[in-house]
């Protein structure tokens, strides 16, 4: 006789493998992109035809910086969900697929860490 | 018995379906989002970097956008991320349940198509 709970049992074993929070993160960073693309609408206006200084002065302000960072990190996660999403249709050769989920992985890290980190430097006046 | 060899994603595209506006903006859902992926995000990522690293990498980017090749890029990526923009509030309002009548889907997609190249347009002559 199994000690297992029987939710234990039942979990992580639909179609899927997992609950629906990949869906969820997708349609969650989906809205949250609809208002940050809002703010770089605005930021596009502001900066049409600007030279370095001017552009330099929008990045460094501490709001603007904010939401760049925002804007950064929730892009590139959202990206990353979607080409995940992209691979797992079409993709159908195992080992390609693992690689390919590998680098869309890193390549999405990597660009946070390298926007953040950017992003800093401009705000900080480093 | 071996199984039968079913045909596999993404067999939409090619002989079993007749193309449609549904199923069109369907995959062109997911192929601007995977240009936006690839090739928005490092032009985002470039600009920041640019007015990071001084005046004259930021010289090199604004240089790069006033050529044909870089007005040309400027202009895939505003059309991609307006249509993925719009569309993706058509797929969170069918996501919601509403609108799935094949009366709506098309009158939503020729709206999204609509405000697309508007918004396009006016961005583009905003920016060049």
């Amino acid at each position: 006789m199994s000690m297992t709970n029987p939710l234990a049992r039942a979990r992580g074993h639909g179609s899927a493998k997992e609950g629906v929070r990949h869906w969820l993160a997708q349609r969650a960073t989906a809205v949250f992109l609809i208002l940050l693309t809002g703010w770089l609408g605005y930021a596009a206006f502001a900066l049409a035809g600007a030279d370095f200084a001017a552009a330099r002065a929008f990045m460094s302000h501490p709001f603007n910086a904010a939401l760049l960072i925002l804007l950064v990190i929730t892009v590139l996660y959202h990206g990353m969900l979607g080409l995940q999403v992209v691979v797992e249709d079409y993709v159908h050769h195992p080992a390609a697929e693992i690689i390919l989920h590998f680098l869309i992985r890193a390549g999405a890290y990597l660009g946070m860490a390298f926007g953040v980190v950017n992003i800093l430097i401009i705000a900080l006046g480093a | 018995m071996k199984a039968k060899q079913r045909p596999l994603s993404p067999f939409m595209i090619g002989p079993y379906y007749k193309p449609q506006m549904t199923s069109l903006m369907s995959i062109a859902h997911r192929a601007s989002g995977v240009f936006l992926s690839v090739v928005g995000a490092p032009l985002l990522l470039w600009w920041i970097m640019a007015v990071a690293a001084g005046p004259e990498a930021y010289e090199s980017l604004v240089s790069f956008f006033g050529g044909l090749p870089g007005r040309l890029l400027l202009a895939a990526s505003l059309l991609a991320l307006f249509y993925h923009l719009f569309n993706g509030i058509r797929h969170l309002v069918w996501d919601s349940g509403r609108a799935l009548e094949i009366r709506s889907a098309y009158a939503a997609g020729w709206l999204v198509l609509i405000a697309t190249v508007l918004a396009s347009a006016v961005m583009l002559g905003t920016l060049l």
